[in-house]
């Protein structure tokens, strides 16, 4: 260590292991440093090295509380081109070309500051898919806040899907789906994730591998300032307190033009075959970028902070290398192509310089015109931050509060009361008047929009077309970490066979609390084995995916969520299925396991009922078998409508089925139906069902099953692959559903403008 | 015939207008620095964010290198669509009257409207038949159809106005329910919703937009006839 030595930096005043602290690592961590820097006698790292030290090895970057849980899950497939590990996933989907897709949450920045912070997650998820060389084709995004009656709620929803929209919308990619939950546990740490999906050429896919010695490492896109600096450890791994707004200035600031111009040029250097790797500046910055492109190359990089573009003077070299300034990319460069880069970098009008080389060395060695100021071995940042077993262990008292009661109903209310109120609650009312705010056409390939399916459906040049959908629902997962897992990764699957797709491959975000709690811990491995379990079973391996813990604010920890997006194929664009009722006249049938109950559901959350200790058991194989039938069903035209049985359960699915079609429902529940149901009643049944019971029948939920329409004949053949109840038939302007049989009687009988009123609920929000 | 299309760094409906000039002619990017129409029919000046717009809606791209060309070619009699974004860089360069403020609601809104063609008879409407409704997508944050009263009127005896949003359709707040106006000669165009994005039942749910760009083809052939 001559050469440290040679900066004139003394004993006295390097940095100790409480400023290592204060930089969120452990004493433990900082003595690990120590050794790592200065083989057997150690060396205590000056003020840039612990600083870089610190952000590698902080959660966010490391993956230290979850990365031996998530070499748990299964990542190979048929379909996968590329894994973990990279900026996004790829899988193919035929005729030469993959999708690449990935999930990131941005939570913290966008509880201290929602526009910016959602904003800001979108632009980083863009980055991660052209930064392997596919177009940005989709986005969608995942959102969890506190109850809207709060009015904080409604600021950070607000700003929230303003930011998502400025992003999305001025880039030019569609946001096609998404979704919202509200909760209070997530009142004080509210959730913003984002997913986006892009399209290559198989063989233009780019890894970020640095290598060969002697080429050069270009920086281009924004220049460099002093926002955002300490992200990864201030706000990403750390649980929020009240002195949230304090943490403003660590938030970034989006510039979504820079970034369509970032895009663009990316794009183009790689189209050209200018660049040897690409990898895009996210959480961390240049300190991120250039250690994780140098050790999957196995090489050295050397960076010169005095090349660096700035966008104010006097930036300390700390503040260079851990600025998380966005719209910026990295690149490696053979030398010979240098200029044409940067030819290319003043076409898109971005900024690029030639900030260091690659070499042979090994070390991450960060210079000032020249002057070395810290040399890190590369493998020490990257790949030797521990990594720590949890402790998990099961609660035996509560974690979660029963919600607060909101509905003025109870078990015993008639069904109409319910019906009407759970489809004007927050959770369950129309997302229009968040995807309105949304472009969802751009590029035109967006052959089913919000509301018109299950899944969002996007043509593929052959004639096929893509399916994506998001999902993750906290307060079953809180009830039933495991179950509730599955159920989550089950949805999304469900999704996508009622729009006739098969799953490629998955992507998730882990959202939970402090790992170093047991509680959570258990949440967390409970998950992770849930995830695995149910992605084995549907074979839609995980391809890529995020870790976000320390959500936790004054009041406790949110839900755990683990937010799914899963994306899938089908053959033919044309027969994309559709949610809504299509065609009067049509038969109404409910298809595959039908076991509806009302634990943990959206019903049980109004009428503010504690969360259960643990959820139903699934029977998988047979959830499987009708997610197959109904998407063969699809696929081969068969059927006018397909919807999965969700949240509010076959009621709330009924009236969505009206209300997306503009078609009434004539449903009439006979003995076949209650026999069917023995979750509510025991069979055999002498009398009518008591009240409580026909609300669990109607609005109780499990997942497995589909309400779908179609002419008699193609429901018949659609009843030899799959358990079918017929439910009734299309038609009118009205939902009606009666008892059929001996206990004749209307259950409920609601219009189709009483219906649409209450799914409105969400619309006074943004008035 | 040859549509080109301006590309500036901040266009995001470009290659969808590319795309949709394409089922009727032959169709040509043109990149914003550059002079030099290559040699086409009619122009089309694509949604998006021209130059991220910060500003204001086109005010930067109105002074263009390619848009000074496209103001000469306007001149002469070419054609030229503007849409959503092209539409407010027209009115900056005052090729159109009025002008395109934020939408009454304050918001990005996105969503399926009816249109009224309330003159079938102009340059880029010929194909849609008289009395027609067209079913178009809009999406924008600054729509909002705005010019002094007398101006309004002038357009209105001048037949200036070609597209009203249909009753209840209105949801910018477009004064008059203006969505798409020409310019006194007939020869400049410009609409806030997506002609573009309704050429093809598959994606947009409509292929109405398509009539738009039929007739420039109409037009523009008829002329060299």
């Amino acid at each position: 260590m001559a050469e440290q030595s040679s900066q004139g930096e003394t004993a006295h005043e390097l940095p100790t292991v409480e400023d290592a602290i204060a930089l969120g690592l452990t004493a433990a961590e900082y003595r690990l440093v120590c050794e790592k820097q200065g083989g057997a006698g150690g060396r205590a790292p000056n003020q840039l090295e612990l600083a870089m030290y610190s952000l590698l090895w902080s959660e966010h970057c490391a993956y230290k509380h979850s990365k031996k849980l998530l070499r748990t899950l299964p990542t190979d497939g048929e379909h996968v081109v590329m894994g973990p590990g990279e900026n996004a996933g790829a899988v193919d989907v035929g005729d030469g070309l993959v999708c690449a897709f990935k999930v990131e949450s941005h939570n913290h920045p966008s509880a201290v500051e929602p526009f910016q912070g959602a904003a800001t997650g979108v632009g980083g998820i863009l980055r991660d898919i052209f930064a392997i060389g596919a177009r940005p084709i989709a986005v969608l995004d995942s959102l969890r806040f506190g109850e809207p009656a709060v009015a904080r709620t409604r600021y950070l929803l607000d700003g929230a899907v303003s930011g998502i929209g400025h992003y999305g919308n001025s880039i030019g990619v569609p946001t096609v789906g998404g979704e919202v939950y509200f909760e209070a546990p997530y009142e004080h740490n509210c959730l913003v994730n984002a997913m986006a999906l892009g399209l290559a050429s198989r063989e233009r896919l780019v890894r970020s591998a640095a290598a060969g010695p002697g080429n050069v490492l270009v920086l281009f896109g924004a220049s460099t300032g002093r926002d955002g600096i300490g992200g990864a450890s201030v706000l990403a791994s750390a649980e929020l307190d009240a002195a949230d707004a304090d943490k403003r200035p660590s938030v970034q600031v989006g510039d979504p033009f820079e970034e369509k111009k970032l895009m663009e040029c990316s794009l183009e250097l790689l189209e050209r075959g200018l660049i040897v790797s690409l990898q895009d500046l996210g959480a961390a910055g240049l300190t991120s970028s250039a250690s994780e492109m140098a050790s999957k190359g196995g090489v050295g990089i050397d960076l010169d902070v005095a090349r660096v573009p700035l966008r104010e003077p006097g930036m300390e070299p700390f503040e260079v290398m851990v600025s998380e300034s966005q719209e910026r990319m990295l690149c490696v460069v053979e030398p010979e192509n240098v200029e044409q880069v940067m030819r290319l970098c003043a076409k898109w009008e971005v900024g690029g310089a030639a900030i260091g080389e690659v070499t042979d060395s090994g070390r991450m060695r960060v210079l000032r015109d020249g002057e070395l100021l810290g040399d890190m071995p590369v493998s020490a940042l990257v790949d030797d931050c521990p990594l720590y077993d949890l402790q998990p262990r099961k609660p035996s008292e509560p974690v979660y509060a029963a919600p607060i009661a909101t509905a003025r109903i109870t078990l015993e209310s008639p069904p109409p009361e319910i019906l009407l109120a759970i489809l004007s609650s927050p959770n369950i009312s129309s997302r229009r008047p968040l995807f309105e705010q949304y472009d969802s056409i751009v590029q035109s390939r967006t052959v089913r929009r919000p509301e018109q399916a299950d899944a969002a459906v996007l043509a593929l040049p052959g004639g096929g077309a893509l399916a994506v959908s998001i999902d993750g629902n906290g307060r079953r997962v809180a009830a039933d970490p495991y179950t509730g897992t599955v159920e989550a990764v089950l949805e999304c699957a469900a999704n996508l066979a009622c729009v006739g797709a098969q799953p490629l491959g998955t992507t998730n975000n882990l959202n939970f609390g402090n790992p170093e709690k047991p509680h959570i811990a258990w949440q967390l491995s409970e998950s992770v084995r849930g995830l695995g379990d149910a992605c084995r079973a549907l074979d839609a391996p995980i391809v890529g995916g995020n870790v976000s813990l320390y959500n936790e604010g004054a009041t406790g920890p949110i839900y755990p969520t683990p937010v799914i997006g899963m994306v899938g194929r089908l053959p033919d664009a044309r027969r994309a299925g559709r949610l809504g009722f299509a065609r009067a006249g049509d038969e109404i049938a409910l298809a595959g396991p039908f076991a509806p109950s009302l634990p943990a559901s959206e019903l049980a959350k109004l009428l503010g009922q504690p969360l259960p200790d643990g959820l139903a058991l699934i029977d998988l194989a047979a959830i499987l078998a009708a997610h197959d039938a109904v998407r063969a069903a699809v696929r081969a035209g068969l059927l006018s409508s397909a919807h999965d049985i969700a949240e509010g359960g076959l009621a709330v699915a009924l009236a969505e089925c009206c209300l997306a079609g503009g078609l009434g429902a004539q449903v009439e529940l006979g003995e076949d139906f209650w026999e069917a149901v023995p979750s509510v009643v025991p069979s055999p049944r002498s009398t009518s069902p008591a009240p409580g019971q026909v609300t669990a029948a109607l609005f109780g939920e499990a997942p497995g099953g589909f309400l779908v329409s179609g002419r008699a004949q193609a429901l018949q053949q659609l009843a030899q692959d799959v358990p079918l109840m017929a439910l009734g038939r299309v038609g009118e302007d009205v939902l009606n559903i009666v008892e059929a049989g001996a206990t004749a009687g209307m259950m409920l009988t609601l219009t189709l403008d009483e219906l649409a009123a209450a799914h409105a609920g969400l619309a006074e929000l943004f008035a | 015939m040859k549509f080109g299309v301006l590309q500036f760094p901040g266009s995001c409906d470009d290659l969808d207008a590319l795309a949709a000039a394409a089922r009727v002619g032959d169709a040509e990017l043109i990149w914003h620095a550059d002079r030099d129409l290559h040699g086409a029919d009619a122009i089309v000046v694509p949604g998006g964010f021209s130059y991220g717009d910060y500003l204001r809606a086109g005010a930067i791209a109105r002074f263009s290198p390619a848009m000074e060309s496209v103001i000469e070619f306007a001149g002469a009699g070419g054609l030229v669509l503007g849409i959503c974004n092209g539409f407010q860089v027209l009115c900056e360069a005052h090729l159109l009257p009025g002008a395109l403020l934020v939408n009454a609601n304050l918001r990005f809104t996105s969503k399926q409207v009816r249109l009224e063609v309330s003159r079938p008879d102009t340059a880029f409407t010929r194909a849609c038949g008289s009395d027609a409704c067209l079913s178009i997508p809009a999406k924008h944050s600054w729509g909002r159809y705005h010019a002094d009263d007398a101006t309004l009127t002038a357009m209105d005896e001048a037949g200036q106005v070609v597209l009203r949003y249909a009753p209840g359709e209105n949801f910018n707040g477009s004064l008059r329910d203006i969505a798409g106006v020409r310019n006194e000669r007939g020869n400049v165009f410009g609409m806030m919703p997506h002609p573009e994005h309704a050429v093809d039942e598959l994606i947009g749910g409509s292929s109405d937009g398509l009539a738009i760009f039929e007739s420039i083809r109409l037009s523009v052939e008829g002329a060299i006839v």
